[in-house]
């Protein structure tokens, strides 16, 4: 038996050392520790510990690759990762729900804090005060750019925000028909559908002209700016939800809102948006972060965590979760929502990122994308066989009709490494959703105009 | 937190707010101005903070040092698996061909993604034995929504839609009953037995033709392996139900067990639990679930496949036969698949079995070493988890509240409270294989001194914790005022 | 301990008849129920001019860390709601028996009354419990 101040031959210092143990570097435990507790719980063995388990079933054959040295790791997931191409590789179009950015550098230093990245979930208050007051800031935050009275510490994403939007609709207005405006975005319809299914509720797409809203409607769903970018008139639509005592739910864009009026002032009753865009990167879909408020009078039927301002025993001012009545953890089957675990650091990334923008920025990065998305626009409404379908203001998507398949159009786009908008054909025959943002330069811009006056 | 004064934080951002300070500069605008759209179409007023960088920077930094966190303190905390969370998988998680790419980019733009989530199917397939996996579920709680759609999905295809019930036992944890709900179902609670094993006459009283199926949580939420589990997933079975896996104690069962093997036939993983990505203060987490044969077609979408396309892409997304739906956005937490693919490949096979052997090692060093001190109710070895009772203290006027706002000032979080409920002042204490046996012994020691506190000077106690930033929080007028954001009619004093 | 001059239900709810001829009475919940509780923060009751039911629903009260359902312990109209409760929840922690008074309602059988709990078998019942 080889001492312990001997090292073991480094080349075979991972799996099957000789005498049948792995020493990972994560688990501090010897085998000379382990024995030490084996014998003062009178063991002779691990595996013993492991004796309800019914025999033929224990220990059953693991077939996973053997461990990686950290080395190891860095090779493979840098050669997985070198097969996929970054936004930040050449110009690139593509938005719709996911929104390419520029995130300053201090978010990801605060976010990768050990204090902030490695805590737990702030029931110990008083060993959480960071991330509660963080959440505090997150939730003043929120509700200022919104227009709303008061916002939770955060959801999964834009889409089960709205989806939990609509069920605190029916919540709220004791009704069980939602009607979804055809302009939201289909995933979002989607998924609204799949959370809805087992509930008994009836949901509608409804044109977006004539939502068509009744005494039985709990509420309208809409998006502002919709799917396709553009800027509907969410106070008439309020309106027709207000008048047969629906509510309204808008689904809204964080950096639209550098510009264009919150939609608190617009009538909303619930208003849910993507996180993402505030200092939070693509990564391929997730973490994102559901942002999600609503109005005081509804606060009980609000899902998700709060965290609250209050004193301690000296009269100091401090924050701890607050109204947690409503949620799993206490009302189990009743509660607002099945929600645990929701995207709190991410939630911290939003608030670094509008702390950093603040008032002027976030005015900036709005004007910079809806200069350069109409600058676009018109660029290639101007080129043959290309046109803009859907009149009214937007933002920083628009819909090009194209002179043939955009997926084809696309694929001759990448050889060129610019990366276009998303083929929405389905609802727009041969439409391309195009998106412009501040990290497009003019000569990104012009590379995409003389790429499709070339491809198509 | 520092142990000499910092920069202050009770100022909110609001509050340091001073106009014309900017935090960030953008570029000038490259192209030339477009016609801006009607102004009554345009916000007149934009309340957020105007700070400057380092403002931003120490303010957040101080607001850090003001928690407790994996790096900083141990956290006893059962069933959230609270073991280091390696920095590695950050690492990998910031490679800009993983952080940069957009999910709607087309499929032979992200080849090095989608196999590495196709892996992560297959990995988490075979350690649980349930070899369908999708990945699109955000969080635990997200994975037994969709588990319970997929039940509901399962029995309504076959045109069963009298099964309306499903069964929990008492010491579920909450968004169980809370997932079932949500999908439509009564929930009906399953007692325990005096073992903490599901008792089984109850099963048998509730496994009809009503019963869509169980909700298990193994090892159970009193750290222990069911010893009857088997005769549990046939009972349900034979009565025409599904059993659902509740996966957040897996750290236990590594390698040692396949949930799909004992009858599971649906289950969701914690990888922000037993695969070390990090708890965030709240989150993200990631909640795949995992099924056998039986609902596989019915799995949420996407999932990941293997096979080629027009365009020669490998791997691609696609959508279960008869999928429950999308439950997200997009695909799934990517950035923590990533995390927890990583781990795998870091602890490979004889890893997991490393880590599950010395979780339950742990744990029982940790609870034979208290079961003088506290009151152990289930006297048998345990396996991650050791569940205590805070009652002998309680009988001398100290509750388990009490007593884990105490283990602050020791620099413990401390363990989970009240839960199970059905152990009176519960305190469930989980190591993890990460933590060192001298940890271990100055934890048993701070349980120990608070014991003989509790004797010597029970106020002290009851009033603590006395060394954290804030004492003892009034959660009453929190919850009966709620003072939910910064207001400008009430600036800070 | 607990007063004599009313009534108490399984549900820890005290009610006393104020007026017979009327059958006008008040209902509210017990001490042993506010200490259960906890530090009270929010109460929900049931809309003046609203029917309640024997044993039925009609409200929630909150404390920080539970919620329970109140359940009325007769059938009847609701005439009068606590409103200084819905404003102050504590005042129900501080003074169930008196300011602490959840709703008034008109009883339509009063004999229902008389089936619930006296003070004596209130404590027995409460005694047997934690």
């Amino acid at each position: 038996m080889t001492s312990s101040s001997q090292p073991q031959s480094q080349a075979s210092s991972k799996s099957n050392t000789g005498n049948g143990h792995f020493q990972s570097h994560y688990i501090p435990n010897t085998p000379d520790e382990q024995n030490k507790v084996l014998s003062a719980l009178g063991l002779s063995s691990i595996d013993e510990l492991f004796l309800d388990i019914p025999d033929s079933f224990r220990n059953p054959s693991l077939n996973l690759p053997g461990p990686l040295s950290e080395l190891e790791i860095q090779q493979e997931l840098g050669a997985l990762a070198s097969r996929n191409r970054p936004l930040a590789a050449g110009p690139s179009f593509l938005g719709a729900g996911s929104y390419h950015h520029f995130i300053p550098a201090i978010v990801k230093a605060l976010v990768t804090r050990g204090e902030f990245l490695t805590a737990y979930t702030p029931y110990q208050a008083e060993a959480s005060q960071g991330t509660l007051q963080v959440i505090f800031e997150f939730q003043t935050l929120v509700c200022n750019l919104f227009g709303m009275e008061v916002a939770n510490a955060g959801m999964y994403d834009n889409a089960t925000a709205l989806a939990e939007g609509a069920l605190m609709a029916c919540r709220v207005t004791k009704r069980s028909k939602v009607a979804l405006s055809s302009s939201l975005s289909p995933t979002f319809q989607q998924v609204i559908r799949t959370y809805c299914q087992a509930q008994a509720i009836e949901t509608t797409t409804v044109p977006t002209e004539n939502p068509g809203i009744d005494g039985d409607t709990a509420c309208l769903i809409v998006q502002y700016p919709n799917y396709f970018g553009y800027i509907e008139d969410l106070a008439k639509q309020s309106d027709a939800a207000h008048v047969e005592g629906a509510l309204i739910v808008v689904s809204t864009d964080t950096t639209a809102l550098g510009m264009f009026n919150p939609p608190g002032e617009l009538g909303a009753d619930i208003v849910t948006a993507e996180g993402q865009p505030l200092g939070i990167p693509a990564s391929f879909g997730g973490p994102y972060v559901g942002l999600f408020a609503t109005k005081e009078e509804y606060i009980r039927q609000m899902p998700s965590r709060l965290s609250g301002r209050t004193v301690d025993t000296h009269g100091k001012t401090g924050y701890v979760l607050t109204l947690q009545t409503r949620e799993q953890h206490i009302r189990r089957e009743r509660a607002t929502s099945n929600i645990c675990t929701n995207e709190a650091l991410y939630a911290l990334a939003a608030t670094v990122y509008l702390a950093a923008m603040g008032k002027q920025g976030m005015r900036q990065v709005a004007e910079l994308c809806y200069h350069k998305a109409h600058y676009a626009a018109a660029a290639i409404a101007a080129l043959p066989g290309f046109d803009l379908p859907i009149d009214g203001p937007f933002f920083q998507e628009f819909v090009v009709k194209c002179p043939e398949s955009p997926t084809e159009i696309n694929r001759r786009l990448l050889e060129r490494n610019i990366l276009g908008g998303l083929d929405v054909t389905n609802t727009i025959p041969d439409g391309m959703l195009l998106c412009v943002t501040e990290m497009n330069s003019r000569q990104d811009i012009d590379a995409l105009v003389s790429a499709l006056a070339e491809v198509a | 937190m520092a142990s000499f004064p910092t920069r202050e934080t009770t100022r909110l951002l609001m509050d340091r707010s001073v106009p014309g300070r900017v935090g960030a500069i953008l570029p000038d605008c490259d192209v030339p101005f477009q016609k801006l759209p009607d102004q009554s179409l345009l916000r007149a007023e934009l309340d957020l903070p105007e700070v400057s960088e380092p403002e931003v920077v120490n303010y957040f930094t101080c607001l850090s040092q003001l928690n407790f966190s994996i790096d900083t303190n141990f956290y006893p905390l059962g069933s959230c698996t609270m073991k280091y969370n390696p920095k590695i998988n950050d690492e990998v998680a910031f490679m800009p061909g993983f952080a940069g790419i957009h999910p709607l980019q087309p499929a032979e733009q992200s080849q090095g993604a989608l196999e590495l989530l196709h892996r992560l199917q297959g990995f988490l397939g075979e350690i649980t034995g349930l070899h369908a996996v999708s990945l699109a579920t955000l969080a635990g709680a997200h994975g037994e929504f969709a588990g319970m759609l997929m039940i509901r999905a399962y029995h309504q295809a076959r045109g069963d839609t009298a099964r309306r019930k499903v069964a929990i036992p008492d010491s579920a944890h909450g968004t169980n009953p809370a997932s079932a709900a949500m999908a439509g179902f009564d929930v009906v609670e399953l007692a325990s037995d005096k073992n903490g094993n599901v008792d089984l006459e109850a099963l048998h009283e509730v496994a009809g033709p009503d019963l869509a199926g169980v909700m298990i949580t193994l090892p159970s939420t009193l750290g222990l392996f069911d010893t009857n589990i088997v005769e549990v997933c046939k009972v349900v079975h034979e009565a025409g139900g599904l059993v659902y896996g509740d996966g957040a104690n897996m750290n236990a069962l590594l390698g040692r067990v396949k949930l799909g093997e004992l009858g599971f036939d649906v289950a969701h993983l914690n990888l922000h639990k037993t695969f070390s990505t990090p708890h965030g203060g709240g989150g993200p987490g990631a909640g795949p679930v995992c099924v056998g044969e039986t609902l596989a077609p019915f799995l949420p979408a996407p999932v990941v496949i293997h096979q080629g396309d027009s365009n020669g892409a490998a791997y691609n997304l696609a959508e279960p036969e008869h999928t429950i739906g999308k439950m997200s956005g997009f695909h799934g937490n990517f950035g923590v698949l990533v995390r927890a693919y990583t781990y795998i490949r870091t602890l490979g096979a004889d890893g997991m079995k490393e880590i599950s052997g010395n979780a339950v090692l742990n744990a029982n060093y940790v609870m034979q070493a208290l079961k003088d001190t506290y009151y152990l109710p289930y006297d048998r070895t345990c396996m991650h988890e050791a569940v205590f009772s805070a009652d002998w203290q309680k009988s001398r006027g100290v509750s388990g509240l009490e007593i884990a706002k105490r283990l602050l000032d020791y620099g413990f979080h401390s363990p989970t409270l009240y839960f199970p409920m059905i152990v009176h002042e519960a305190l469930m204490i989980e190591p993890t294989e990460s933590e060192t046996l001298e940890t271990l012994d100055s934890f048993i020691q701070a349980m120990r001194d608070i014991d003989r506190e509790i004797s010597e000077n029970p106020d002290f106690v009851r009033q603590s914790p006395h060394t954290t930033p804030v004492s003892r929080l009034d959660e009453a007028q929190a919850a009966r005022r709620p003072d939910l954001r910064w207001k400008r009619e009430k600036p800070f004093l | 301990m607990n007063p004599n001059d009313r009534k108490y239900s399984k549900e820890h709810e005290w009610i006393k008849l104020d007026d017979a001829a009327s059958g006008r009475a008040t209902v509210g919940i017990t001490d042993f129920a506010q200490d259960q509780l906890g530090d009270i923060v929010f109460v929900e009751l049931p809309k003046l001019g609203a029917n309640v039911t024997l044993m039925g629903k009609m409200g929630e009260i909150e404390s920080v860390k539970s919620v329970s359902d109140l359940f009325s312990p007769v059938n009847g109209e609701v005439v009068e709601i606590n409103e200084a409760l819905l404003d102050h929840p504590e005042i129900a922690n501080k003074d169930p028996f008196g300011e602490g008074w959840l709703i008034k309602v008109t009883v339509s059988d009063a004999s229902e009354i008389d089936a619930l709990m006296t003070s004596e078998e209130y404590e027995s019942f409460t005694s047997g419990q934690s």
